[in-house]
């Protein structure tokens, strides 16, 4: 008898034609989120992609998985009440940096802190690409634009950090054209017990041509993964923004909920109101 | 108060209650018919206010009078009115009790029983006295406000405090509740021996000294002249009866559903669903989350239930609006979930604590798009059980969101009644076991409901989608697809056969009284008064309120020579709401205040006669 046939990326991937720009960074983690479900066999109907909404949040019906495309920014809690009910499943959310962290910023806050068993994968271009170019919470202080001409001259937001002080438990940033670095981190990160985060940069080659740079200045981050949070900090507020890997290994145990050991029926609820 | 009758009149036999017997009394009286002599002695229901300041313990006297009524074998309603501070602060207990069901308060308390008169004003308005009411005070605490004496009210002065301090570890609370238990003829033994129950935690002196402050109390109360006296109960010996607030049959009622996760964030009132469930859950195989925000607990439960899994969060009109995105999402994603908004004054912060019904607008309009949902609302207390059950069925049933309008007096109103039906309402998904290759979540069936994939089947993978969609889940901004799915969406919840619950209907007449939520429990009231003086009314109170069944309710009104349609909002808004669907006759008439003061059956009841032209 022969062994079943290993799965391929492929057998993760949907016909559907992606929305996005020709070039956009976001085939590429297509690609390797794929590339991650094969290496870690699992079977696509045990999957499920969660997403809000943006260009990257398009993702989850490009797979050949479960998925959800909820509303603006709401991704993280559509995920989690996915994955308290039915824990068995393999939960991925996805999204941007504007659904993730400006709209969806509460979420990202508490999902980190709460602690469940989930991958989140942002994909950040520091832009809003589906609305045609308005900064993000990530965009640089003087990236001019329509919507604020000269730039914002509003400091940028640093998820991975602020991932860590919210009690993330697993912490990587990599780089979207690096087809094996993302896919093997991505596997690291669904292995990882808890709330694991990998922000992506995944360049926006329409409103931000400038990002088509990123691949010769991204390089891995020259240290070892920590579990040591306040190290890991100090690494990632101090390097130059493009450093790849694994940054944080935690061991806070996941969120668990008071998980029902007793299926009762509700009829042993009669007797508290009975005069 | 209650008369004797001298003269000989057969009609009164007829009579359901001693409510509706005063009611033919002060209706014959007026024509002359009757002589009467007053007499102390019992009262179909009877109205008493406990009021005093934080820590003064009202709330807990209160409860215990209920408690003792319950025990009685009698029916009765408590609600408690309160001041601004978290805890502590001034607070009144009001109980309506009575040997038949009694589902709301009336216009005039019988009795108030004040422990000091600190920011009574604060409360005045939702207790109503008159020259019949007897108040009983303790002039060593405070004077009572000349307010009270102007309305002509009996006063009766007792020693609370210094009764209270003459017992060891006495609580003036405890001595109030029973000069209360003693007014109205509730059996020492009675209170005595609940006490002993429920304080039994609190260590063996407390019990003595409490009871010893009830004695004490009942003695004084017991010689308080012309106090209506609590009627024999009407119950029979084998009926159950339960008491409960209706946020906790809610929350019973979404568990007997089926209902297994919820997600959670705290808002006044409603927050009790949410606390009865968490423990309520895990034993019986569920899980409850507490949310960041309200846009959190809507998006989990529509992630929860995608997974499979029926689900339910509840919230207030703030929380509501923040919700309604999503719901929209739940719509056009076809994903069962139940929201439960417990109503209060509005709009913003408005009255947290206070009831109203002023959210009908943003429950059956607030989604934008045309998104087909069902809102259904309790027609009582007891009924949050049933509805909320019904909306758990509802909703997976049609696999599309079901609002669940119940209101501040409803949720947090205490009542003893007879033991809610157990029916057989479950959650039932139509669900695609075994899928193949041509599997389409979104396939249009004749009843619009197509066989939902939960994650784990096989080759049923699909991608939920707000955005429109084909059939098979794929984004889509055809013209064709949108006209499909809008249409499959619409289908489904009108093609729905809704049973005999759209309303609940009561009497026949030429009057007919359209209401819903708690406004529906002095309008029955009154029209049980008002046939009782041989007035035909009938009363629907509508519970299926999105969809309408408006050819049904066209069934109800026809003929009818004049309609008042009556609600607890400023605008009118369950009124415009019906006429922008049904025909109503040209002289109906909205009766509609909004909160924080209830309807009350006597309102309703001269809304009534000046329909009639009594």
């Amino acid at each position: 008898m022969n062994a079943p046939a290993l799965p391929k990326a492929s057998d993760y991937k949907s016909e559907l034609k992606p929305v996005w720009c020709p070039g956009c960074g976001d085939y590429h983690v297509l690609l390797s989120l794929t590339k991650a479900f094969a290496a870690l066999k699992l079977r696509p109907e045990e999957i499920a992609v969660v997403s809000g909404i943006g260009c990257s949040s398009r993702i989850p019906a490009y797979t050949n998985c479960y998925g959800f495309h909820g509303v603006h920014g709401r991704a993280l809690p559509l995920g989690t009440g996915l994955k308290v009910a039915r824990p068995e499943l393999t939960v991925l959310v996805t999204g941007g940096d504007g659904d993730g962290f400006s709209i969806g910023g509460n979420h990202f806050l508490h999902a980190c802190r709460r602690n469940i068993d989930i991958t989140y994968v942002v994909m950040d271009n520091r832009v809003y690409g589906m609305t045609k170019g308005q900064p993000s919470p990530t965009t640089e202080p003087d990236w001019d634009s329509a919507l604020s001409p000269g730039g914002t001259g509003v400091r940028p937001f640093h998820p991975l950090v602020i991932a860590l002080a919210s009690g993330a438990n697993f912490v990587a940033r990599t780089f979207s054209g690096d087809i094996k670095g993302t896919t093997d981190t991505i596997v690291q990160a669904i292995n990882h017990p808890g709330f694991s985060f990998v922000e992506i940069l995944s360049p926006c080659v329409t409103f931000r041509p400038d990002q088509r740079g990123w691949k010769s200045v991204v390089h891995p981050a020259p240290v070892e993964p920590t579990d040591d949070a306040a190290r890991a900090a100090r690494r990632i507020m101090t390097d130059d923004g493009f450093n790849v890997g694994v940054l944080y290994r935690g061991s806070r145990e996941p969120y668990m909920v008071e998980r029902a050991k007793e299926t009762g029926e509700p009829a042993q609820f009669d007797g508290m109101f009975e005069i | 108060m209650f008369f004797f009758i001298i003269v000989k009149s057969y009609e009164y036999t007829n009579l359901r209650s001693t409510d509706e017997f005063c009611d033919f009394l002060a209706r014959n009286l007026k024509t002359g018919i009757l002589t009467m002599i007053a007499q102390h002695g019992e009262q179909a229901a009877i109205s008493i206010a406990l009021t005093g300041s934080g820590g003064a313990g009202v709330m807990t006297a209160g409860g215990l009078l209920l408690d003792a009524v319950g025990k009685h074998g009698c029916y009765g309603l408590q609600t408690r009115s309160v001041g601004p501070q978290i805890r502590g602060g001034e607070s009144a207990a009001l109980l309506r009790l009575s040997g038949d069901p009694v589902e709301t308060h009336s216009a005039c308390f019988d009795i108030l029983l004040a422990l000091d008169w600190n920011n009574y004003t604060r409360f005045s308005a939702e207790i109503p006295l008159n020259a019949s009411s007897i108040v009983i005070t303790d002039p060593a605490v405070d004077a009572a406000p000349e307010t009270i004496a102007a309305a002509g009210c009996t006063m009766v002065e007792l020693p609370l405090k210094e009764m209270a301090d003459d017992i060891s570890g006495g609580r003036v609370n405890m001595i109030a509740l029973g000069v209360a238990a003693g007014a109205i003829g509730l059996p020492l033994e009675t209170v005595s021996g609940l006490i002993a129950g429920k304080l039994a935690s609190k260590g063996e002196a407390a019990v003595r000294s409490s009871v010893a402050c009830v004695e004490a109390g009942f003695e004084s109360g017991r010689a308080i002249a012309d106090v209506p006296k609590l009627a024999p109960s009407s119950h029979s010996e084998a009926s159950v009866r339960w008491l409960m607030t209706g946020n906790e049959a809610a929350a019973l009622g979404a568990v007997r559903g089926g209902i297994r996760f919820a997600a959670a964030y705290p808002i006044t009132p409603a927050t009790e669903i949410l606390e009865w469930l968490a423990p309520a859950l895990t034993k019986v195989g569920g899980t409850l989350v507490q949310a960041e925000d309200e846009l959190a607990s809507i998006n989990m439960i529509i992630g929860a239930s995608f997974g499979g899994v029926p689900s339910i969060t509840a919230t207030s009109g703030p929380g509501f609006a923040l919700m309604t995105e999503a719901i929209g999402l739940a719509t056009a994603a076809e994903v069962p979930v139940v929201v439960v908004d417990v109503m209060r004054g509005g709009p913003s912060t408005g009255i947290p604590t206070k009831s109203e019904q002023s959210d009908l607008n943003i429950a059956v309009y607030g989604l934008h798009g045309d998104a087909p949902h069902i809102v259904v609302a309790p027609v009582s207390l007891a009924d949050c059980l049933f509805t909320t059950q019904w909306a758990a069925h509802l909703a997976e049933a049609m696999q599309a969101p079901a609002i669940v309008l119940s209101d501040q007096f409803f949720g947090q109103a205490r009542m003893i009644v007879d033991r809610p039906a157990n029916v057989a309402f479950i959650a039932e998904r139509k669900i695609a076991e075994r899928c193949d290759n041509d599997y389409a979540r979104y396939a249009v069936t004749a009843d619009g409901v197509s066989p939902m994939a939960v994650p784990g089947t096989p080759c049923g993978q699909y991608t939920a989608d707000g955005l429109e969609h084909s059939v098979s889940g794929t984004p889509s901004s055809s013209a064709e697809d949108h006209l499909k799915q809008l249409a499959k969406r619409r289908t489904k919840i009108e093609s729905h056969d809704y049973g005999v619950h759209w309303a609940e209907i009561e009497g026949e007449g030429d009057l007919v009284i359209l209401t819903w939520g708690s406004t529906a429990a002095p309008v029955r009231e009154a029209a049980r008064r008002a046939r009782a003086q041989g007035a035909n009314v009938k009363t629907v109170a509508v519970r299926l309120l999105a969809p309408l069944e408006v050819e049904t309710l066209h069934a109800e009104i026809s003929g009818a020579r004049g309609v008042l349609v009556i609600e607890q909002t400023e605008s009118a808004q369950f009124y415009r709401y019906l006429r922008s669907q049904c025909d109503l006759p040209a002289n109906t008439r909205a009766v509609h205040q909004p909160g924080p003061l209830m309807i009350k059956p006597e309102d309703v009841l001269h809304e009534i006669m000046t329909e009639l032209g009594r």
